[in-house]
C-alpha cells in the first residue's frame, strides 16, 4: 500500500547524518539539577525549602557533635568544661559513652572475660558465612556452624565443656535413633522416634553423664551468671537466639497451617494467631511472671532461657505467616510435579517446595528478624538490662542525671547499623538469586 | 489447527509399533465426583503394553482428570484402577510404586525453576529410586541427549525456550525408567514452531515401544502414532476405535460435530 | 456422594494406619491430639500444683476490690476507692486512645512521606528515605523513652512561663502551653451544655457530644444522597453538576449552628500559681507515646503507601490517558481505586503493630491497660496468672476486631475483582 506514495515522493538518503549532542541543559550536573530539583516554580520553592532545612540542621547538629568533649566524668563536669573553653551553645558530653561503653556491650559481665563475647561475635560471623554467602565459602563450614550454638553457648555461660557436648550428643543420638529406626517404618514415625530419644537423653542421661565426666575430666572455663548479661551482649544472644529457632519453627507452623488434616491446622491457626493477637510485652510477662508457675514445682531455670523461649515462640509465629505467604506464591503445578515422580511429602518439601517459598520469602523473613531484634529491647521492661535498661540506670545515676541525647544516639546507631545492613543484605540476596535464575 | 505440524514427519515404521498382549493398565468402572458434579462416569479402559492411546474431546469432557486418576494427582471413588499389576487404592507404598513406574508430562511442564535442567531429571532418580548420584547423571544425560539438548544442561528452566522446557519434562520422566508415559496436553501451552519439536519427541518416543496416553488436540499426531483413539464427553468414554476409522468414520453423532469443529476450518 | 472405594479386601491391619491415606491422616490427628492434650495437662497440673503449694486460688474475686491506686490520665471518672475492674477500663481507654491518636497521625505522616519519597525532587526524596530508614531501623522503645526525654528535660517547667519577661511562651496565639510537666491545650467548653446523660452508675456520657455526633451524622447522610442525585443525573443525561459547595455547607453548616446554639468556646489554659490551670492537660508520657508510636508506624506505612503506588503499572496510566481521562480523574477512577487493594490490609495490620506497640506505654508510665491491670493490679495483688491471661485476653480481643475488619474488606475487594 506505500507504493502509490514513494512514487510521488521519492526519496533517497545518501549522507546519514552523524548523531549530535544533546541539548546541553538536559544533561551534565546543570540537566541533573534541572530535572531533579527545579523542574517548574513548586518544585524550586520545595527544594529550597529543603535544602534551608538541611542546612540548618547540620548548621545546629555538628557543632554540638565535634565540639564535644570526651573527658567529662559527670554532666556538671561537662558543663563546666564547655563554660571554660566559652562554648555558648554547648557540646556533647561523649564522656558518658567513653565511661560507659562497656557497660552498654557487655553489661556486667566480668572484665577480664571480656575477650569470650568478643570470640562469641567473631565465631557467629564465621559461622554465618557459609550460609549468608553460600556460593563463596566451602560446604564443609557448615560442619562449624552446627557446632557453633554449642561452642557459643559454653563461651558465653562458662562451665564444663562437657555441658555443650553432651547437649551436642543428644542430636548424635536423635540420629542414631532415626537411621536405626527407619530401616523398619516410615521417616515421619522414625522422627519422631527420634526426637522422644533425643528428650529423653537431655532430660534423664544427660545430667549423669556430664557429673560422671567432669569427675573423671574437669575441663571447665570460669562460669559467669545470667543476671551478669547486658548491654548489647545481651540483644544479641536474646536475638540470635530467637533468630536461629524460629526459622524451623515458623515453617513447621507455615506447613501446619497448610495441612489438610484439620485438626493439626486448627491447633497451628491458634497457636499463631493467638501470638500475633497479643503484645510481646504481655508474653515477656509471662516469661517472668509465669513460666515458673506452668512447671513443675522446684524448677526454676534462667531468666535469659525463659525471656529466649518467648521471644522465640513469637517470632515464630510471624515467621510463619511470612513462610506461608512464599507457599501461597507457589503454583499447584510444582506440587503436581513432585508428586508424579514419585517424591514423598517431605521429600517434596525439603528438595522442591521450601527452597522456592523461602526465596520468595527471603524479605518478610529478614524483616522478621530485624524485628525480633529490635524487640529485645523490650526485656528492659521486666528489668533486664539490655541498651536501653542500662541507659536508663546511667540517666538515673546522679553523676549522668539529665543526659539523654548522647546516650541514645550511640545505641540508637549500633542498632541502625545491624538492622540496617540487615535489610542491605536481604536486597543483595534477592537480587543475586533473580538473576541466578532467569 | 494441527495437521499442518506434520507434514514433514518422517512415516513411522509399522513394523515398531507391536502391541502385546500384557495388561498395562486396567481401569473398570471407575467413578469421580468433584463435589457433587459427576465428572468420571463408568470408565472402563483396558491398556496393552506398548498401545499408543490419544485421548481426544472437548474441554471439560474429564480427559485430564481420567489419566489423573491414574497416578493419583486425582483420588476415585470408587471403580478399580490396575497399574501393571497393583491396584491403586489408598495404601501409600502402593501409589508410591505406581508413581515412580509412570511418568507424566504435564500442560505447563511443571519443570523445577530452581534447579537446574540437569538437577531437575537426577532428582527423582536420586531420592526415589536411590540411584548413585553418578549414575543418575549419566543416565540424565543419556536422555538429554536423546531429546537433543544436552549442552543446556547446567541451565535453569526459565532460561529455555517453552518446546525445550517440555523436552526437558519428558526428558525427566524417562529418567526414572517409566514402563508407562502419560501426557497431559504436552503441546496446549507451546507457540505453534514449538510443537513440532515435541510431537517428534514423543514419536520417537513411541517407535520405542513405550506405553503412552495421551490427552491431546493433535490430531495429526493421533493419526499418526496413536493405535487407539478414545472420544470422552460429559465424563464418559463416547467412542473409541483405530486412528483411521475414527476420524474417516465417526459413528457418534457428538463425534461427528467435535470433528468437524476441530477440523473443519 | 456416598459412594465410596470398595471395602477393603484384605483385613485389616496395623501398618493400614501408617500406609493407608484413609487412616493416615486420622491416626497422625489423633497422635497430635493426645501430645498436646498430654502438654496441657502437664501445664494445668504443675500449675495447680505451684497454685496450691503458694496457696493461692484462681479467682478473678480482686477485680471487684477497692484499686488503692490513683490513675493521672483518664477518660471517665476513677478514684483510688474504684475497682481493680474499673482501673482496667480505664486502661483500656487509655490504650485505645493512644491507639487512635497514633493510627491517625501516622496515617498523615505516612502517606505525606511516602507519596514525597515518589517524588521527583531527588533531595525531598531523599530527605524522606532517610527519615524512613532511621524509623524503621531503631526499637521503638528506643523512640518512645528518648521522646519522654527530651520532653522532661528539653521543655521548660511551668515557672518559666511566669514573671514580665518569661523564658517560655505559650505557642499557637497564646493557646498550647508546652512544659516538662505535659502540654496544655484549649478544651472545648459550653455555656448552655446540655448535661450528661449516666449510663447506669458507671459512665457519663455528654449530651452536647452525642448531639453534635447526630447532627453531623445527619448531614452526610444529606450530603451523600446529594452526590447520589448528581450521579444519577450524570447517567440520565451526561452531564455531572457541580455539587461540591452544596454538600460541603450540609455538612458544616448545621454543625456550625449546634455549637453556636449550645454556646461553644474555647478554655484556654492558663499559668495560676505555679502550674497551668484550665484547658485539656495531656501527660508527657501520653504525648511521648503517641509522638513516637506515629513517628515509627509512619515509616512503615510509607513504604506501604510507596509499595501500593508503585504496584500499578504505567499502563494503567498510559491506557487512561490513551483514552483521554484527565489527570485528576486517572488518579481517582483508576490508580487509587487499585492501588487501596494494594495499601489497606498492610495498613490495617499496621494499626495492629501499633496498637500492640502501645503496651510499651508501660516504660514511660503511660497507664494503659499494661500499666494498669498488668502492672499495679498485678504487683498489688499478687495475681500473676489472672492479670497476665486477662490482659491477653483484652489485646487479642482488639487484634480479632481489627483483623476481622480486615478480612471483611479483603473479602469485599475480591467481590468486586470477579
Amino acid at each position: 500500500m506505500a507504493d502509490t506514495h514513494a512514487e510521488t515522493v521519492l526519496f533517497v538518503r545518501d549522507t546519514m547524518l552523524p548523531q549530535q549532542e544533546p541539548p546541553l541543559s538536559t544533561v551534565g550536573p546543570v540537566g541533573w539539577a534541572r530535572t531533579n530539583l527545579f523542574s517548574g516554580w513548586l518544585n524550586t520553592i520545595i527544594t529550597i525549602v529543603a535544602l534551608l532545612f538541611v542546612i540548618n540542621l547540620i548548621a545546629h547538629l555538628l557543632p554540638w557533635f565535634i565540639s564535644g568533649t570526651w573527658n567529662a566524668t559527670s554532666l556538671n563536669d561537662c558543663r563546666e568544661m564547655m563554660a571554660a573553653v566559652g562554648n555558648e551553645q554547648g557540646g556533647a558530653c561523649w564522656g558518658v559513652i567513653r565511661e560507659r561503653w562497656p557497660q552498654l556491650m557487655f553489661g556486667f559481665y566480668p572484665a577480664e572475660l571480656y575477650w569470650r563475647p568478643v570470640l562469641v561475635l567473631v565465631l557467629l560471623f564465621v559461622a554465618l558465612a557459609p550460609i549468608l554467602f553460600a556460593d563463596r565459602t566451602p560446604t564443609r563450614m557448615l560442619g562449624f556452624t552446627a557446632v557453633f550454638p554449642f561452642l557459643g553457648a559454653w563461651l558465653l555461660w562458662g562451665g564444663t565443656i562437657w555441658n555443650p557436648i553432651t547437649a551436642l550428643l543428644g542430636f548424635v543420638v536423635g540420629y542414631v535413633v532415626f537411621s536405626l529406626v527407619s530401616k523398619v517404618v516410615n521417616a515421619g514415625v522414625s522422627l519422631f522416634v527420634a526426637v522422644v530419644a533425643s528428650v529423653i537423653w537431655w532430660t534423664t542421661l544427660a545430667g549423669y553423664v556430664v557429673l560422671g565426666l567432669s569427675a573423671i575430666a574437669p575441663l571447665a572455663i570460669a562460669s559467669v551468671q545470667s543476671r551478669e548479661f547486658g548491654g548489647f551482649l545481651l540483644s544479641i544472644t536474646i536475638g540470635v537466639t530467637a533468630i536461629m529457632f524460629s526459622l524451623p519453627i515458623g515453617i513447621l507452623l507455615a506447613l501446619g497451617r497448610r495441612s489438610h488434616l484439620p485438626l493439626v491446622k486448627a491447633l497451628c491457626v491458634g497457636f499463631i494467631e493467638f501470638i500475633r493477637g497479643v503484645p510481646l510485652i504481655t508474653l515477656l510477662f509471662v516469661a517472668s511472671t509465669l513460666l515458673n508457675i506452668f512447671l513443675p514445682p522446684g524448677t526454676n531455670f534462667d531468666i535469659i532461657l525463659r525471656v529466649m523461649i518467648m521471644t522465640t515462640l513469637f517470632a515464630s509465629a510471624y515467621m510463619a505467616e511470612v513462610v506461608r505467604g512464599g507457599l501461597a506464591a507457589l503454583g499447584k503445578g510444582q506440587y503436581e510435579g513432585a508428586d508424579s515422580l514419585g517424591l514423598d511429602y517431605w521429600q517434596a518439601q525439603r528438595l522442591i517446595i521450601m527452597p522456592q517459598a523461602l526465596k520468595i520469602s527471603i524479605p518478610g523473613i529478614v524483616s522478621t528478624f530485624i524485628g525480633v531484634f529490635k524487640d529485645t529491647t523490650l526485656v528492659s521492661i521486666i528489668s533486664m538490662f539490655d541498651p536501653l535498661g542500662l541507659a536508663n540506670a546511667i540517666r538515673a545515676d546522679a553523676s549522668w542525671n539529665g543526659i539523654y541525647w548522647e546516650l541514645f544516639i550511640f545505641i540508637g546507631a549500633i542498632f541502625f547499623i545491624f538492622c540496617f545492613s540487615m535489610s542491605r543484605y536481604s536486597m543483595y540476596l534477592e537480587r543475586k538469586l533473580q538473576t541466578g535464575h532467569r | 489447527m494441527t495437521d499442518t505440524a506434520f507434514d514433514t514427519t518422517p512415516a513411522i515404521d509399522p513394523a515398531a509399533l507391536k502391541v502385546s498382549d500384557e495388561v498395562a493398565i486396567e481401569i473398570s468402572n471407575m467413578n469421580k465426583w468433584y463435589g457433587s458434579f459427576h465428572v468420571l462416569r463408568d470408565i472402563d479402559l483396558t491398556v496393552h503394553r506398548g498401545e499408543r492411546i490419544v485421548i481426544a474431546g472437548p474441554s471439560g469432557s474429564g480427559k485430564s482428570t481420567m489419566i489423573r486418576c491414574i497416578n493419583r494427582l486425582e483420588e476415585h471413588q470408587s471403580g478399580k484402577i490396575i497399574v501393571d499389576g497393583t491396584e491403586l487404592t489408598s495404601d501409600l507404598k502402593n501409589i508410591d510404586k505406581i508413581r515412580s513406574e509412570v511418568g507424566m508430562c504435564f500442560q505447563h511442564f511443571n519443570l523445577f525453576p530452581h534447579l537446574t535442567i540437569l538437577e531437575n531429571c537426577t532428582l527423582a532418580p536420586i531420592w526415589v529410586r536411590k540411584t548413585p548420584k553418578k549414575e543418575a547423571v549419566e543416565t540424565a544425560m543419556h536422555f538429554l541427549e536423546k531429546v537433543k539438548i544436552p549442552d543446556q544442561a547446567n541451565k535453569y528452566p526459565g532460561q529455555l525456550s517453552g518446546g525445550q522446557q517440555q523436552r526437558v519434562a519428558i526428558a525427566r520422566s524417562l529418567c526414572m525408567k517409566p514402563r508407562i508415559m502419560l501426557f497431559d496436553e504436552p503441546t496446549s501451552a507451546l507457540d505453534p514452531e514449538m510443537i513440532k519439536e515435541v510431537l517428534d519427541t514423543m514419536i520417537e518416543l513411541a517407535q520405542e515401544g513405550m506405553t503412552m496416553i495421551c490427552v491431546t488436540h493433535e490430531m495429526g499426531f493421533a493419526r499418526q502414532v496413536a493405535n487407539r483413539v478414545i472420544f470422552m464427553d460429559q465424563g464418559q468414554i463416547v467412542e473409541q476405535n483405530e486412528p483411521e476409522e475414527f476420524f474417516n468414520n465417526p459413528r457418534s453423532e457428538r463425534t461427528k460435530l467435535f470433528l468437524s469443529q476441530i477440523l473443519g476450518h | 456422594m456416598t459412594t465410596l472405594t470398595d471395602p477393603p479386601a484384605e483385613s485389616f491391619k496395623l501398618s493400614m494406619l501408617v500406609y493407608d491415606t484413609r487412616y493416615r491422616s486420622i491416626t497422625f490427628q489423633i497422635l497430635a491430639l493426645v501430645a498436646v492434650l498430654l502438654l496441657f495437662g502437664w501445664l494445668t497440673m504443675n500449675t495447680a500444683q505451684n497454685l496450691n503449694d503458694l496457696g493461692k486460688e484462681p479467682s478473678f474475686s480482686f477485680l471487684g476490690e477497692s484499686a488503692g491506686y490513683d490513675i493521672n490520665q483518664r477518660l471517665i471518672d476513677y478514684s483510688s476507692q474504684s475497682t481493680h475492674l474499673r482501673a482496667a477500663f480505664v486502661g483500656l481507654l487509655n490504650t485505645l486512645l493512644v491507639a487512635a491518636m497514633g493510627c491517625a497521625t501516622a496515617t498523615v505522616i505516612g502517606v505525606i512521606v511516602g507519596v514525597l519519597r515518589l517524588s521527583g525532587n531527588w533531595l525531598v526524596a531523599r530527605l524522606m528515605t532517610v527519615y524512613v530508614e532511621m524509623f524503621r531501623n531503631v526499637p521503638v522503645l528506643m523512640w518512645i523513652v528518648l521522646c519522654m526525654a527530651i520532653l522532661i528535660e528539653a521543655m521548660p517547667p511551668p515557672s518559666a512561663f511566669r514573671g514580665d519577661d518569661p523564658d517560655a511562651t505559650m505557642k499557637l496565639f497564646d493557646s498550647v502551653a508546652i512544659t516538662n510537666r505535659g502540654v496544655y491545650i484549649p478544651e472545648p467548653l459550653f455555656s448552655r451544655s446540655l448535661g450528661d446523660f449516666h449510663v447506669g452508675a458507671a459512665f457519663d456520657v455528654s449530651i452536647n457530644l452525642i448531639a453534635i455526633l447526630i447532627v453531623l451524622g445527619a448531614s452526610i447522610f444529606v450530603a451523600r444522597g446529594i452526590a447520589r442525585r448528581a450521579d444519577a443525573k450524570q447517567e440520565a443525561t451526561g452531564l455531572r453538576p457541580r455539587t461540591w459547595h452544596t454538600r460541603l455547607a450540609v455538612i458544616v453548616l448545621p454543625t456550625v449552628v449546634l455549637l453556636a446554639i449550645l454556646g461553644f468556646h474555647l478554655g484556654y489554659p492558663e499559668l495560676k500559681g505555679f502550674n497551668f490551670a484550665g484547658g485539656t492537660y495531656m501527660r508527657n508520657s501520653l504525648i511521648a507515646l503517641w509522638l513516637a508510636l506515629s513517628l515509627y508506624t509512619a515509616a512503615f506505612i510509607a513504604e506501604i503507601v510507596r509499595a501500593g503506588i508503585l504496584a500499578i503499572s504505567s499502563g494503567q496510566t498510559e491506557a487512561a490517558a490513551a483514552l483521554g481521562l484527565r489527570n485528576n480523574r486517572i488518579m481517582s477512577l483508576v490508580v487509587l481505586p487499585q492501588a487501596m487493594r494494594v495499601i489497606i490490609p498492610p495498613l490495617i495490620s499496621q494499626y495492629l503493630n501499633l496498637t500492640k506497640n502501645s503496651s510499651l506505654a508501660i516504660a514511660v508510665g503511660y497507664m494503659d491497660i499494661t500499666g494498669t491491670l498488668m502492672g499495679i493490679t498485678l504487683n498489688q495483688t499478687g495475681r500473676e496468672l489472672e492479670t497476665v491471661l486477662l490482659g491477653m485476653l483484652v489485646y487479642l480481643a482488639i487484634s480479632l476486631i481489627i483483623s476481622g475488619v480486615m478480612n471483611w474488606y479483603n473479602n469485599r475487594v475480591k467481590l468486586v475483582e470477579r
